[in-house]
């Protein structure tokens, strides 16, 4: 009952033999853990026994080809799959293979879909206001009434993603590219510790791309980041360690250098 | 220099123009003329259109409701008959209640309690002699059913067409259980020759006027309601919820208890417009419940305009006009034309009566913009 009226969030109440605290961990320097994770669907091995640890602060990219499971192990840290097998820790305490995705997104997980997916019935202004970072019950959001404070956050939100001249448009109506930025200023409004990125730069020009890779790069040290991205310059740009995914689990990990002259990542992905 | 954002009013100029003539239309001039100007004068309002506009104004209230859930939550239920049946139950037990002996058995018990030989009132009639409590249910049994389905339907993820299915075959079931006798609710016959509201003649003009006011001003008050929950922060969300739940879902909002509140509402709002409707038009049996009926609700909004703030007042005022002309005129044919008429709604006018205006509006003026 209090967990549907929304009294009390349930990240902060123990479980039999198990305390969680609402504060993210990371004494021990990873922000997330993920052990031998496995999931099928149908059979089918999405993921097997997949083992990745990420450091807070860290910028790391996953590459890999297609169904090799990145976007399922995205949907595994932000609750949307359940893991057949295996634990997901963000920080030292907190058990997300327990919660569901608005649990996890309140804990400081933010996530950029590989499809960009913006509110396309809202403005620009509204689409950042509800990805804001604030009380997400339905009473607080009866009588909420738009702070000064509020609008100069959202404001400076804007003017890094570069749509402030584009406030008042409805979302729909936004090129590729300033969706992909809009949801990015969302990700950012939310202030989360833990920002998953999946394919951020696809559509995205030239110049959009390398605004891209500035923007990560300041995020990283206060946050941490995990990049889903197929564009390889992209990658050996922003990344200091590159995890590469096939069939499930992890090939190779390493600095960009090591993984390209890994001989199974050139078989299996790079080509040639 | 900082960014602003605009603050829209609450309603156009033109909206509010629209809100104080009807509010003045119902309220003042149309209970006067049927009060005060004579029977013979051409003046005259006769009962039978008081009551039926009376009646239409409470299918104009359900209809805001339905476009709460489905034209801004994107949420489709076609059982929202249900919860105006369960409304009109709730206070026609406390109508049935006010006929005291003046019942065809002079008995203190209702007609068919006497008929089928019960000797005193079951449980679930306690307190209904009183309107507090008679007024209490009507909020509290289509609140507290649409509740406890709705945290199940949308914790289970139930959404899109299957949703509207399981709430047909929730009202269908209610219905059936409704028809039989032993539930206590007068089976198919239901409820009818009620006598009194608080010892006053429900046949008396001044009662008709006093009922007939009283949607009115609730189907405003429910208008205005919906508007400001609309405009609000929580409003922006519900829409959310309706264009991309994920997506809300991974900003942090748990989408199950925005659905359920606005959900709820919607069916207690329903719930107020079927216990007004009852002393009006004098009767409620199951076939209210029937899922026809509650297809019929989104028919309306589909017509009318889903999604938009007069629309569904529109649809409901315009389809059931045209119903109560249709089933005078060719009584066999009204079906074939209602369904004929959400064919074409569907095929022609995605956003209803109120999109052709706004797009007939868009080609006339030449700025193009508005909206």
């Amino acid at each position: 009952m209090q967990e549907m009226l929304g009294i009390k969030n349930p990240i902060g109440r123990s479980t039999i033999g198990h305390v969680t605290k609402p504060e993210v961990d990371i004494s021990h320097g990873p922000i997330l853990y993920l052990e031998d994770i496995s999931v099928s669907f149908d059979g089918f091995k999405a993921l097997n026994g997949l083992c990745l640890t990420v450091d807070a602060g860290e910028l790391r990219c996953i590459i890999g080809p297609n169904g090799a499971g990145k976007t399922t192990m995205m949907d595994v840290i932000t609750g949307k799959t359940k893991p057949d097998s295996g634990t997901v820790f963000f920080g030292q305490s907190i058990d997300l293979s327990r919660m569901n995705e608005p649990q996890i997104a309140s804990v400081g997980i933010g996530r950029k879909f590989q499809k960009p997916t913006v509110f396309e019935n809202h403005t620009v202004f509204e689409n950042l206001e509800l990805a804001m970072k604030y009380d997400k019950s339905v009473l607080k959001n009866l009588f909420s009434k738009r702070k000064q404070s509020q609008i100069q956050k959202i404001t400076e939100t804007m003017e890094i993603i570069d749509l402030v001249d584009q406030a008042d448009r409805l979302a729909g109506l936004l090129s590729h590219g300033q969706k992909q930025w809009l949801e990015i200023g969302m990700l950012l409004m939310q202030e989360p510790q833990l920002l998953l990125l999946d394919e951020p730069v696809a559509g995205m020009t030239d110049d959009e791309t390398e605004k891209t890779a500035k923007l990560f790069k300041s995020l990283a040290g206060d946050r941490s980041l995990v990049v889903v991205e197929h564009d390889m310059e992209f990658v050996a740009e922003i990344a200091s360690t590159v995890t590469v995914l096939h069939e499930g689990s992890v090939l190779a990990e390493g600095c960009m250098e090591d993984v390209h002259s890994n001989e199974r990542v050139i078989e299996v992905y790079l080509g040639r | 220099m900082q960014y602003q954002p605009k603050i829209e009013p609450l309603f156009s100029t033109l909206g509010w123009i629209g809100l104080i003539t009807f509010a003045l239309l119902t309220l003042i001039v149309v209970p006067s003329l049927y009060l005060a100007v004579p029977d013979g004068s051409s003046f005259h309002i006769s009962s039978y259109t008081v009551t039926l506009i009376g009646k239409i104004m409470c299918y104009c209230i359900v209809a805001v409701a339905m476009n709460l859930i489905w034209g801004y939550a994107g949420i489709l239920s076609l059982g929202q008959g249900l919860f105006f049946a369960l409304g009109g139950y709730c206070f026609g037990m406390y109508l049935m209640r006010q006929i005291g002996r003046d019942g065809q058995y002079q008995s203190l018990l209702p007609d068919f309690m006497v008929f089928l030989d019960w000797k005193e009132y079951p449980l679930h009639w306690m307190g209904t002699e009183s309107f507090l409590w008679a007024i209490i249910l009507v909020l509290l049994v289509p609140g507290v059913l649409a509740f406890v389905f709705g945290y199940f339907a949308f914790r289970s993820r139930i959404k899109g067409v299957y949703f509207s299915i399981i709430t047909q075959a929730l009202t269908f079931a209610f219905m059936l259980l409704f028809f039989r006798n032993e539930t206590g609710f007068g089976g198919n016959n239901g409820f009818t020759d009620f006598k009194r509201i608080l010892g006053y003649s429900i046949t008396d003009p001044t009662m008709r006027a006093a009922l007939f006011g009283l949607s009115a001003f609730f189907l405003l008050l429910v208008l205005v309601l919906s508007r400001v929950l609309i405009k609000s922060k929580f409003g922006r969300i519900l829409t959310a919820v309706r264009d991309s739940e994920s997506r809300l879902m991974f900003c942090g909002y748990d989408p199950i208890r925005y659905k359920l509140f606005i959900w709820t509402l919607s069916a207690v709002i329903c719930g107020v417009a079927g216990a007004l409707y009852v002393p009006q038009v004098g009767i409620i049996n199951p076939s209210e419940m029937s899922p026809a009926n509650s297809i019929e609700i989104a028919v309306w909004v589909a017509v009318g305009g889903r999604g938009t703030i007069v629309g569904p007042i529109i649809g409901a005022a315009s389809v059931n006009g045209a119903k109560s002309f249709f089933t005078q005129a060719f009584p066999e044919y009204w079906l074939f034309f209602l369904g004929l008429l959400f064919i074409f709604v569907t095929l022609c006018l995605p956003f209803g009566i109120v999109g052709l205006i706004n797009k007939l509006k868009r080609k006339f003026t030449k700025s193009g913009i508005e909206s």
